[in-house]
């Protein structure tokens, strides 16, 4: 089959335009009130412009709950660093959701032709996307299924030069920033000392477990100063000073969640090097999770961010902010038109006219028929 | 809670026969039919949506290629379409994208039936469709006054677009002896009249000292998008075409005009055939949900048809499900439409609904009936 990234080579030659040039203005003329993205779309649509499209290559099932999804981003997707995020944004039953993932995949040195990242994911019980990530049967992603990427971001990332002794401390999920580090520091033979300590609650649970014993045995070719040390059951305070001695000479990098950064900073704060700490947290929406009928009626607080006014109340978001002093654009106030559709930035809000509960961040709510269901905030 | 004489509950039921609390019943019936087709949107309704813009995108392209094909001549001077089986077929491709942009896409999308999708391709809020009238404004005349003020004579600006006598009630000028030509050329022009609907554009034009800065803003914006349409059919697509630029041009003047006509037989089949009724504005007092659903159903008639009709209606031939449930996906509407017929049995309630050109036929009897002074004969007629 042919590739349609190689056919559309050409389309390329449209990256170069510049968008006041004649050319770009008579083709954006042409297709009016059409993008020129619009059709690209249609044909090459990791080409797209107006965000980054990647394809799915490949899922690959790691524990009974956790897959790693291989994705083959467009040329333009940025060059991510080792232990950054990126928002993932996919389509679960007709719905669009964006969740954040960190890149397990290592640290790419230039933009090869067929690059993919990875990106591991464990299913919440509780969430909407996760679990159908992991599921057998109907999952939400197969390979050929297309997605939307943020650029790469965030600063849990090594420094540069490397710095000559590496603790990468992890637990749970958040092992996979950590593994990006670690997969780049093997990919680049790198020569200092590196120790990869990480917690998993039971054995099954362990994530990469074969990769790491792997990467153990070979570390005298590729990264001499490579130890590796998978660990069950609660990080207690002591386990990093039992691994490494003179902790406080160690660069450290750690990522889990929040109980165990904890420890870790107590542990670095009396025997180690607070300063030389760096963390990411591993952590659920801070959204309580509320189900159908729950709640009803409680209302909660409205948060507008764009005015910064606040109002608390029960019942429709739009005469909340009526009262704020605001004067939002609307129309039916019944749900029909569509003219009073706002951002909800984050919150749970419950339509009025069909209960439906909507709980994700960053989507458009109409506010004539939305009501909070505890803290919420919208673009106003 | 006390009624005045002229409140919706009575109203409804002095015309339909329902007491208080069937008409309750009647509404609480129909939103459980909204509830629960609601809760089942998703992967199903985008994947339809997304494979519609697929096909409209695609006849585009063709038809464009089509005319520009069309246009190579042996002879000289080639002024006309050396092609003509080329340029027909070319001028139906583009005349078929625009149907389906304006009606099962534009109209549907700018509705916010896809909004909760999430998916900012598919948003009544960024979507610009293809003809003159901005996005923006229509959303207003029509989702706003339309929609919520249905047949509710002296609000809802659709009766009649403010040049036409579709009800009896609306006094007779001698205007209104021309309207069975000025509809004609109402419905050559339609994307120019639901462009100059939002803004009452003949006050506007001879009302200089009433215009407000809003309706200039909004006539500016209409505008910019008219010079952008016209720029984009008129001028640089025939022009790229070179010396078959007639060829081109004539090819999507036709296929806007096939448009236009189009969109305004299944507009008018909607609101104006036999048996469809207009309200004073009193009816929205106090209007209860099944008030107002009931109102929709007596205000708008449906049509029947093939698969195909209901698509390039932008199933606005379900015209009663859809000022039911106008934020609903429309493909949704013909198996919503049979829970509503039943639903309507029940009650007792009529259910307008005949083939097209028994609308078309009904709609062109009124428009002619109406244009003579009177109204006695012509409800007595109606009756």
């Amino acid at each position: 089959m042919l590739d349609t990234l190689d056919m559309l080579d050409t389309l390329d030659t449209l990256d170069t335009l510049d968008p006041r040039s004649w050319g770009a203005r008579l083709a954006s003329a042409l297709v009016y009130p059409r993008t020129l993205d619009d059709f690209v779309g249609l044909v090459a649509p990791l080409r797209s412009r107006r965000a980054h499209v990647a394809e799915v290559a490949f899922v690959r099932r790691e524990t009974y709950d956790t897959v790693t999804l291989v994705l083959r981003p467009g040329p333009r997707f940025p060059l991510h660093r080792a232990g950054q995020h990126t928002a993932l944004t996919l389509e679960v039953d007709g719905v669009r959701r964006t969740r954040v993932f960190s890149i397990a995949s290592a640290e790419p040195l230039h933009h090869a032709r067929r690059r993919t990242i990875e990106l591991t994911v464990r299913a919440r019980p509780s969430g909407v996307v996760t679990p159908r990530l992991i599921a057998r049967d109907a999952p939400a992603l197969r390979e050929g299924d297309l997605v939307e990427l943020g650029p790469p971001a965030g600063d849990f990332v090594l420094g540069a030069p490397i710095p000559d002794r590496l603790l990468l401390v992890s637990g749970g999920s958040g092992i996979t920033p950590v593994m990006a580090m670690l997969r780049t520091l093997v990919e680049r033979r790198h020569r200092g000392e590196v120790v990869f300590l990480t917690w998993a609650k039971t054995p099954r649970d362990a994530l990469f477990r074969a990769e790491l014993e792997a990467l153990a045995e070979a570390a005298p070719l590729t990264c001499p100063g490579l130890r590796v040390a998978i660990q069950h059951g609660p990080m207690r305070e002591g386990d990093l000073s039992a691994q490494v001695p003179e902790l406080p000479s160690w660069e450290v990098f750690a990522c889990g969640p929040p109980g165990m950064l904890d420890v870790v900073r107590a542990e670095l704060a009396t025997r180690g090097d607070l300063s030389r700490l760096h963390t990411e947290v591993f952590s659920a929406p801070a959204t309580p999770p509320v189900h159908e009928g729950e709640g009803a009626g409680e209302g909660g607080e409205v948060t507008f961010a764009r005015s910064g006014k606040t109002a608390r109340g029960r019942g429709p978001i739009l005469p909340m902010a009526e009262g704020a002093g605001l004067r939002p654009k609307h129309g039916c106030r019944m749900g029909i038109c569509h003219t009073c559709v706002c951002r909800k930035r984050s919150g749970t809000t419950r339509d009025t006219t069909t209960g439906a509960l909507s709980t994700d961040g960053d989507v458009d709510i109409r506010i004539c028929t939305s009501e909070p269901v505890g803290p919420v905030v919208v673009d106003l | 809670m006390a009624h005045s004489p002229l409140s919706a509950h009575s109203a409804h039921s002095a015309h339909s026969g329902l007491s208080a609390s069937d008409l309750e019943a009647f509404g609480a019936d129909i939103d459980a039919l909204l509830t629960r087709t609601k809760a089942d949107l998703g992967a199903r309704d985008t994947r339809y949506i997304r494979r519609v813009i697929r096909v409209q995108r695609g006849l585009e392209a063709a038809g464009r290629a089509l005319l520009f094909a069309s246009g190579f001549s042996p002879f000289f001077p080639p002024l006309f379409p050396a092609s003509l089986p080329a340029w027909a077929l070319g001028t139906g491709a583009l005349a078929a994208s625009k149907i389906l942009e304006n009606m099962e896409i534009g109209h549907n999308v700018l509705h916010g039936q896809y909004d909760f999708a999430n998916d900012p391709a598919l948003s009544s809020q960024t979507y610009e469709w293809d003809i003159v009238c901005p996005s923006e404004q229509w959303r207003h005349s029509h989702n706003v006054l339309h929609h919520t003020y249905t047949n509710v004579r002296g609000v809802d600006h659709d009766l009649g677009y403010r040049m036409l006598r579709v009800d009896p009630s609306q006094p007779w000028t001698p205007l209104a002896l021309l309207q069975p030509v000025s509809t004609l050329a109402l419905g050559v022009l339609f994307q120019w009249g639901v462009a100059a609907h939002d803004v009452d554009m003949p006050k506007y034009l001879f009302r200089p000292r009433e215009r407000t800065a809003e309706d200039r803003e909004k006539v500016r914006e209409f505008l910019a998008k008219a010079r952008k349409q016209l720029l984009k059919d008129y001028v640089l697509f025939p022009l790229l075409s070179g010396p078959f630029a007639l060829s081109v041009l004539a090819g999507n003047l036709v296929a806007n005009v096939v448009r236009n006509l189009w969109s305004f037989l299944v507009i008018f089949c909607g609101h104006f055939p036999e048996g469809t009724e207009t309200f004073p504005p009193e009816v929205l007092e106090g209007e209860t949900r099944g008030g107002f659903y009931l109102r929709q159903l007596r205000g708008s008639a449906n049509f029947e048809g093939s698969w195909l009709l209901h698509v390039a209606s932008g199933h606005l031939s379900h015209q009663i499900e859809h000022h039911m449930f106008p934020d609903v996906p429309a493909h949704r509407y013909p198996e919503m439409a049979r829970e509503v017929r039943a639903i309507c049995e029940r009650y007792g309630v009529a259910y307008n609904s005949s083939s097209l050109p028994a609308q078309v036929w009904s709609v062109a009897k009124k428009i002619v009936r109406l244009a003579l002074p009177g109204r006695a004969e012509a409800t007595a007629e109606a009756a």
